[in-house]
């Protein structure tokens, strides 16, 4: 498979990065570049292989749960000391009309 | 005695514990090592002087009241990928902008605990994006090791823990955090002729580590030597009930298992790693690695991990699709750089275009690509089910030998700017190291010897899921073989 | 007979499925350990790990995987022993971390059902397809700046339950009927407060039109509804605004759209066009859930009563249909009711409760959490009726006055001179006196017109301001006038 523009602008606004149009042709090749290499795995014979998801080397443990108590929060001037732009108790973005 | 700087952990822990020298004289002397060199080498990001200092005079307090905790006074540098408390983290990214986190990492909360001194904040590929470190946006790092016949030409520390790996080596630091997601601790100390552990996948918490590939990702060390490794490891893992894939596991002494010898021990060759177009002198390595281990008394056995060859692509698919989530998290609302749009849309999209770099947005357009509708099971599934393969390659292994011995690398450090215009001729600079990620195994790479150019190559070792005792028991009958003395020309 | 909304072309079939968001009840979020309660500060009861801030990681909650089970087991459903969370990828001011941690692939429950009751008394199942966990989202605030929004993070990482039907509904009223269902067993099982107001609980209503005997057609997702009858208002506009694009020659776009309360139809929301790709992937800060089976059979043996089985054993205690019916609507009217019937008399007590006690709530427009009368006060009043001392009528002003001052029953009672007088001598004085003042009407009683007998009876009880015992009045009467 390989991308033409079009998908890469696409991906891109999926991704939310902005590709000027000057950049596409080489973000393409490059993109094509990765995806004609990765088409290797295709030879590989996966049938009824359980796909490995998760990182661990001994097989997927369980989830560990957390007991139901309050032990976080009330950091308010702490979540919002490092934003860009905010309102008060609020972070601001630009008026997002529905 | 030599200068501070020449000191390993293990010796300056015994210097301090001696009070031949104070954590304050060890730490003033990395400080203005770090002041002379690093202008040139760009390993740090961030310097804390001032900090350190504090630090290294309570170490000096406590060691007079004989109260010193395992790596007191030690001084350290820190991958600028680990969130520390009130100091600035990066990620080498612009994205980041001037994110100061108020929480610690676990594992760097550990070496706290443990009286760990820390000098500042170390240099990287950009999210850990990257063989090279030229992919960081506070500029590449200088390898202090250059070839023999070319002193001129400044060569790449590896990466992306560059930082980690050439401040160790030019003796900055006495150790470094480093984190591997497909080799970035293992290629970044053979590019610079130090050792470095990538543990078993849930050895080290990675809470309050910037997450690149969350299913990859690890903590562990660079130092001079495997004993210092597993010093500074020992530290670093532990479970913790805040990441939920670490393992809760006990940490074992690893420092002690440094000397226990191969004696009895199978080693497994894989066949498959014998590459085509490798060079000469890297195959010569890996057959004097197997002489050395053989004449320690282990047993060298061929092994077959038949799907190694798929282990790169199977990585180019995986991590660029979770950092692809991983990073949308970077948006330029809550913390980091923010560039003004139109609409909020508009926002993201110039905030994401300017704050990432090159490598950085091609890979989150890639794993865009291979988790959108239509090719999720072309790609990422598809991915998965060989990564299952891989692992069980690595079972199958086992059954057979108890340690793998494979090159680190494929080549020693090559120039800046090198190997950019291709993509994926840079990935290939992790053809060894990235299936011990795939598989959560732990590998180390161990300085094993000289190019013709009089550059560091190194040996891997891979060991069975948290053993990483034997590994370290095999790297020690390495090093202790190689006796690897040889020093860069940068050097403190 | 079933619904159909007929058409200029003929009649057409309304085909309905709700997905349902319900806010797990929990002290703290799914990942992370900061607050749940309502109303707080903003961004108070945020932590790192609901903010999306780098390297926090995600570790989830034993107790809302719990009320995932219980609510799974009221459902009648299917419980997944292994299941698995995926990131939902996408954009938005309200979502820190660029994804939603849900369950795609692989749910905590399964297939269910839940039986609802439509007011022509008829029952149908609608099914459930499966109910799945999830992190809620902050909230944005449009209306406080002219040029920006801001953003409260409290709800977000909140856990959710999203419950899913399927599209088993016919009409607004069967629509309505299983939301209303779904709450109630929620509440019942104490796994969601059932807000709406609040946001608790929001639906999702798909909605599609068809031929009576045709297939599904194409069905559009109306997003966050907020209140029963509002599910069924949206309902029947969706189904006309449909109908209206068949019958006009065009074709049902599938799409997502809100619903205009204060117009009363459906609107299109903006740009939703690449909303749809939300590139599901295994979580892999999560290895997967994996249920001890003797935890959820623990988790089963300690499940509450349900409205169903408690409507049925009401109506085994000997209540009415109905009487079972709005008694069991809400937990707290039935946990009311009970209070009131423990060993006594229990139609007494579902009279008392859907009479007096209902009527006194409505018109002091107050509810069943704060009554104007104790469970306990209307249990002793209804002991001073059974033990004769009081009559029901006199019981009647005694609730009125308990209504007014909060005093108990047996206090007001006694206070007043309420109590029943069975006193023989004193009924036979007040009975001679009503004779010997009606003498007309004893004689045309002792004539043959025995229907007297109730006239003499009231005139006695009145001149005893209702205090006489009845029988004891009727048994004097019969031997005066015998
Ligand atoms: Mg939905
Ligand atoms: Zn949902």
């Amino acid at each position: 498979m390989s991308v033409d523009a079009a998908t890469v602008k696409r991906i891109a606004t999926l991704a939310r990065i902005r590709i000027e149009d000057a950049a596409l042709p080489r973000m393409v090749e490059e993109l094509n570049g990765i995806l004609a290499w990765v088409e290797m795995l295709r030879e590989v014979d996966t049938q009824g292989v359980e796909p490995m998801a998760g990182g661990a080397p001994t097989g997927q443990p369980s989830l560990r749960m957390r007991e139901d108590e309050v032990t976080d929060g009330g950091i308010a001037e702490a979540i919002l000391a490092n934003a860009p732009d905010r309102e008060g108790p609020y972070f601001a973005v630009p008026k997002v009309v529905e | 005695m030599s200068k501070p700087t020449d000191l390993t952990i293990a010796a300056a822990r015994a210097a301090l514990a001696r009070r031949e020298i104070s954590a304050v004289e060890l730490t003033r002397a990395c400080l203005d090592a770090i002041a002379r060199l690093n202008p040139r080498l760009n390993a740090f990001i961030t310097i804390t002087a001032e900090s350190a200092l504090r630090q290294a005079e309570e170490s000096d307090r406590r060691i007079a009241q004989g109260m010193a905790r395992p790596l007191e006074g030690i001084p350290l540098g820190i991958k600028d990928l680990f969130c520390t408390a009130g100091v600035r983290t990066t990620a080498a990214s612009r994205i980041l902008g001037n994110f100061t986190p108020p929480y610690e990492s676990t594992v760097t909360a550990h070496l706290l605990r443990d009286g760990a001194v820390f000098l500042g904040k170390l240099n990287l590929d950009e999210f850990a994006m990257g063989s090279s470190n030229a992919t960081s946006a506070f500029g590449p790092v200088e390898n202090p090791w250059s070839r023999a016949n070319d002193p001129e030409t400044r060569l790449v520390p590896g990466g992306s823990s560059g930082g980690s790996a050439a401040a160790v080596a030019a003796r900055l630091v006495l150790g470094a955090t480093a984190t591997d997601t497909g080799g970035s601790i293992r290629q970044p100390a053979a590019f610079c002729g130090v050792a470095g552990i990538k543990p078993s996948y849930g050895r080290c918490s990675r809470f309050g580590i910037v997450a690149f590939a969350s299913s990859l990702d690890q903590a562990g060390p660079i130092a001079r030597d495997v004993r210092d490794c597993a010093i500074l490891l020992r530290s670093m893992a532990g479970f913790d009930p805040r990441d939920s894939t670490s393992a809760d596991l006990p940490v074992p002494d690893f420092e002690a298992a440094v000397e226990r010898g191969v004696a009895g021990l199978r080693i497994g060759i894989p066949r498959e790693y014998r590459m085509e177009g490798m060079p000469a002198e890297i195959e010569a390595l890996w057959q004097q690695g197997i002489a050395w281990l053989r004449e320690a008394g282990a047993e060298i056995v061929d092994v077959s991990l038949p799907h190694t060859k798929y282990a790169l692509p199977t990585y180019y698919i995986v991590a660029p699709a979770e950092a692809s989530s991983n990073l949308a998290r970077y948006d330029g609302v809550r913390f980091g750089a923010r560039e003004e749009g139109e609409d909020l849309r508009d926002l993201y999209e110039r905030t994401r275009a300017a704050g990432f770099g090159a490598e950085v947005r091609r890979r989150i357009l890639i794993g865009t690509y291979v988790l959108s509708a239509g090719y999720y099971d072309a790609y990422y599934l598809k991915a998965q089910q060989v990564r299952a393969l891989i692992r069980r390659d690595f079972e199958q292994a086992w059954e057979r030998c108890d340690a793998l011995l494979t090159p680190a690398t494929p080549t020693a450090a090559f120039a800046l700017g090198e190997k950019t215009e291709d993509p994926v001729a840079m990935y290939l600079n992790d053809v060894f190291t990235v299936p011990a990620n795939l598989a959560g195994l732990p590998g180390m790479a161990v300085p094993a010897g000289l190019d013709a150019q009089g550059l560091p190559l190194a040996l891997q070792v891979i060991g069975r899921p948290f053993d990483e005792e034997t590994v370290f028991a095999v790297a020690g009958v390495l090093e202790r073989a190689a006796d690897f003395r040889a020093t860069p020309r940068l050097i403190a | 007979m079933s619904y159909t909304i007929q058409g200029a072309t003929g009649p057409w079939e309304v085909v309905v499925g709700l997905e349902v968001h319900a806010q797990v009840i929990s002290r703290s979020k799914l990942f992370s350990g900061a607050a749940t309660a309502f109303g707080a500060e903003p961004n108070s009861q945020v932590s790192f790990i609901d903010a999306g801030f780098p390297g926090m990681l995600p570790v989830i909650n034993r107790e809302c995987v719990a009320q995932a089970v219980r609510t799974g087991l009221g459902l009648k459903a299917q419980i997944n022993l292994w299941s698995r969370f995926d990131r939902k990828n996408y954009f938005y001011a309200d979502l820190p971390q660029g994804y939603q941690i849900s369950q795609y692939a692989h749910p905590i429950v399964g297939r269910g059902s839940v039986e609802i009751e439509l007011s022509d008394g008829s029952r149908k199942t609608i099914g459930i397809a499966r109910l799945h966990l999830e992190q809620d989202a902050g909230k944005s605030l449009h209306d406080q700046h002219p040029t920006k929004s801001f953003i409260d993070l409290n709800r977000s990482g909140v856990a959710l339950m999203e419950i899913v039907s399927e599209p088993d509904m016919r009409s607004p009223e069967e629509a309505g009927a299983y939301l209303a269902k779904l709450r109630q067993i929620l509440r019942y099982l104490g796994t969601c407060d059932g807000n709406m107001d609040e946001g608790s609980m929001r639906a999702d209503v798909n909605v599609s039109v068809r031929r009576p005997g045709e297939g599904f057609r194409t069905r559009c997702e109306v997003k966050n509804v907020n209140s029963v009858k509002f599910v069924m208002q949206a309902v029947e506009a969706e189904a006309r605004r449909q109908i209206e694009v068949w019958e006009s020659g065009g074709e049902v776009e599938q799409e997502t759209r809100l619903f205009d309360v204060a117009r009363g139809i459906t609107r299109s929301m903006r740009s939703k066009e690449d909303a749809h790709d939300y590139r599901y992937f295994p979580d892999p800060d999560l290895p997967p859930l994996v249920l001890d089976p003797a935890w959820v059979e623990e988790l089963k043996a300690s499940l509450p009563e349900l409205p169903d089985e408690r409507r049925a054993r009401y109506i085994a205690m000997g209540l009415s249909a109905y009487d079972a019916h709005v008694l069991t609507l809400e937990r707290e009217t039935a946990a009311y009711f009970e209070e009131v019937a423990q060993g006594r008399d229990p139609k007494l007590a579902a009279n008392w409760v859907t009479g007096e006690l209902f009527a006194a709530l409505n018109r002091m427009k107050r509810d069943i959490t704060d009554p104007p009368v104790s469970a306990r006060h209307l249990g002793e009043l209804l002991d001073l009726i059974a033990d004769e001392t009081i009559s029901g009528k006199i019981a009647k002003d005694v609730f009125e006055i308990m209504l007014e001052t909060g005093e108990a029953p047996r206090a007001i009672v006694e206070s007043r001179g309420l109590k029943q007088v069975k006193d023989s001598s004193a009924i036979e004085a007040a009975a001679a006196q009503v004779l010997a003042a009606h003498a007309d009407k004893v004689a045309e009683y002792r004539a043959g017109k025995e229907k007297l007998f109730g006239f003499f009876v009231g005139q006695v009880m009145k001149a005893m301001q209702g205090k006489g015992n009845p029988a004891l009045v009727n048994e004097v009467l019969r031997k005066l006038l015998g």
